[in-house]
């Protein structure tokens, strides 16, 4: 029964929640209430992609929403120069802090919590001299147009959310790298000694966190018509840690489940559009959410202390 | 992890007892030396006005950081403080209506008992303290906006009322915030490296299976720190009321960072079993040295100051691990 909570249960969650509102929600079951959903769950699933990948080696990465933030900086700076300069731009710094983190980790051998904690600290600090303190409106279209969006009738962001999704699967089941990734996370020291190239893997997982950080930014400026480094991605790595862990991949590595991480971005989403859409207020939602994390993580214990 | 222990060889081998010496003793000669060049640097540094600022806006912070000292010694973290802090103060704010008393009790009660949830969940269910005191990070915050309208309500301290003193009173000119501060730090001293308690925490970040193993209290030990870093956080809420006359709603974001901060580059290993108070203290000070630099230099933007603090600590954390290292070898 419990392990079957802990493969099943963030599904059942979702579709539970689904049920409920379709029957006790007005205009739940609606096209625009579901983009609406979509659409606000796509950066925080994006950036718990990276998270997922992160923590499967074991690791965290606490500097997720301060990467989002140093992208949300540098997007009008270069907005001059055409959005595709602006995105590039914007990925390249989220890969920069990547780099720096996974250096730190790998090579060093400072704990992921610390060495993550410094760039949340000094990155949002970073964002905001880039930005002057201050929030920059946008209005090149076709920047905006990755926010507000649709191809194929679907918005933009939902789409990349899924096609990084995706890929993300791929990754972890069908790539050597993602081999690795389970190995170093399951048992470091086995890894090691299997010669599996440990501190590439560390390097790689917590670039491709930041970059993932850095679009999840992008795409959250673009949607919102502003540059606000002083707002954007604040508590970003508690939600995506939440969306990771709820999502059924443990804490303590050797694991990715990347399905259960972007259900547990959507049902993070669920539980707070529920809550505010019954009239309970944004902070019920939080300890619910809270209430949620510790139920989740109870559920999965016994796997992590084996 | 990556488990490092460090124990001390009885500082046999000179190299290891200097690089000992650097790790503990690094974080206070360069607070003395940024003292002093502060002091050259800048006239109204040493001016008693400043200093006095100085030692009242650090004095809040030295409060939270001391229960994170205890926790991070155990080889645990407590992320919760930033909110259960603010809570802290808008209930002594709340209570202060109802006088003294009630100012002070309900807010230690009910962050103490936040504590102990995390200290039962921890203890009792073995999860990770990263993740349960995130969980009540977020719940405590939750708590807090629904006590306040959706953080629309700022609850006002009386004026004339007995409990500003705590924040606004002086002695010798002074803050009262500042020598509590020192008489918990003092206490919590005392009992990290007199009593017994003190040895269980050492001994549990040390080697959790060995203190099992050699019967000391671990559930109990456990419980008792995380409900000791609510309450501090808890008290440290009711200082900053009593001092800004409010329950300010949006105080406390970041603060666990802060804290974890201050305790790291004071020395204290993240991987638990090695910490002072006293480093503690030397990091609250830099901490606020940091920011009072950046303040008197005037034409740097305000917001180098986390880019500072941020870069600070990095470079403590990598040069206590090639200490670590070298030691080693």
């Amino acid at each position: 029964m419990t392990s079957w909570l802990q493969n099943y249960g963030v599904y059942l969650a979702v579709v539970v929640l689904l049920l409920f509102n379709v029957f006790f929600t007005e205009n739940f079951l609606t096209a625009g209430n579901f983009r609406t959903q979509l659409v606000q769950a796509a950066p925080v699933c994006i950036v718990a992609l990276g998270m997922a990948l992160v923590i499967g080696t074991e690791g965290i990465d606490l500097s997720v929403g301060s990467v989002m933030s140093v992208a949300a900086a540098l997007v009008p700076l270069y907005l001059g120069a055409g959005p595709v300069t602006a995105v590039i731009v914007a990925v390249i710094a989220g890969v920069v802090s990547g780099l720096f983190s996974g250096f730190l980790v790998a090579h060093l051998g400072i704990q992921p919590i610390i060495a993550t904690l410094a760039l949340l600290v000094g990155g949002r600090g970073l964002a905001l001299v880039i930005a002057h303190g201050q929030l920059v409106q946008l209005h090149n279209q076709d920047f905006l147009a990755l926010g507000t969006g649709d191809l194929l009738g679907i918005p933009v962001m939902v789409l990349v959310a899924a096609v990084l999704a995706a890929l993300a699967g791929l990754l972890v089941r069908r790539t050597t790298f993602g081999r690795h990734l389970v190995a170093v996370g399951g048992n470091r020291p086995a890894a090691t000694l299997a010669g599996l190239p440990v501190k590439r893997v560390l390097m790689g997982v917590y670039v491709i966190s930041g970059a993932l950080a850095a679009i999840a930014g992008v795409l959250s400026t673009a949607r919102l018509g502003a540059s606000d480094p002083n707002d954007l991605g604040l508590l970003m790595e508690l939600s995506a840690i939440t969306a990771v862990v709820v999502g059924g991949t443990p804490l303590t590595g050797g694991r990715v489940r990347v399905l259960g991480t972007v259900f547990g971005a959507l049902l993070m989403q669920l539980v707070h559009a529920t809550l505010i859409k019954h009239d309970l207020p944004d902070s019920a939602a939080q300890m619910v959410q809270a209430a949620i994390i510790v139920a989740a993580v109870y559920v999965a214990r016994e796997r992590s202390s084996r | 992890m990556t488990a490092v222990t460090e124990t001390d060889t009885a500082g046999s081998e000179r190299g290891a007892s200097l690089a000992a010496v650097v790790q503990r003793q690094g974080a206070a000669v360069v607070l003395v030396l940024g003292i002093v060049a502060a002091w050259f640097a800048f006239p109204r540094f040493g001016s008693p006005d400043n200093l006095r600022d100085l030692a009242l806006q650090g004095s809040f912070l030295a409060v939270i950081a001391l229960g994170m000292t205890f926790v991070i010694i155990s080889g645990g973290i407590d992320l919760s403080v930033g909110s259960v802090y603010a809570l802290g103060g808008v209930l002594a704010a709340y209570g202060s209506q109802y006088g003294l008393v009630v100012a002070i009790v309900l807010p230690v009660a009910v962050c103490a008992l936040i504590g102990l949830v995390n200290g039962l969940l921890i203890a009792r269910t073995k999860m990770a303290p990263f993740i349960v005191t995130l969980a009540s990070l977020l719940f405590a915050r939750g708590l807090l906006l629904a006590l306040t309208n959706e953080g629309a309500t700022t609850y006002k301290v009386p004026d004339g009322s007995a409990f500003l003193w705590l924040g606004q009173g002086t002695i010798f000119g002074v803050g009262v915030p500042v020598y509590l501060a020192l008489i918990f730090f003092a206490i919590g001293g005392v009992v990290l490296r007199r009593t017994r308690f003190g040895q269980s925490v050492f001994a549990l970040g040390g080697a959790e299976q060995s203190a099992l193993l050699m019967g000391l209290p671990v559930v109990r030990t456990k419980i008792t720190l995380y409900t000791l870093s609510g309450t501090l956080a808890g008290l440290a809420g009711v200082l900053t009321a009593a001092y800004l006359q409010s329950g300010v709603t949006v105080l406390g974001v970041g603060t666990e960072l802060d804290a974890i901060s201050v305790v790291v580059i004071g020395g204290t290993l993240l991987t638990g079993g090695a910490g002072t108070i006293i480093g503690t203290l030397v990091g609250v000070l830099l901490r606020i040295l940091i920011q009072n630099v950046i303040n008197q230099v005037g034409t740097l933007d305000s917001n180098y100051q986390t880019v500072v603090s941020g870069a600070f600590l990095l470079i403590v954390v990598v040069i206590q691990r090639l200490l670590a290292r070298s030691r080693r070898s």
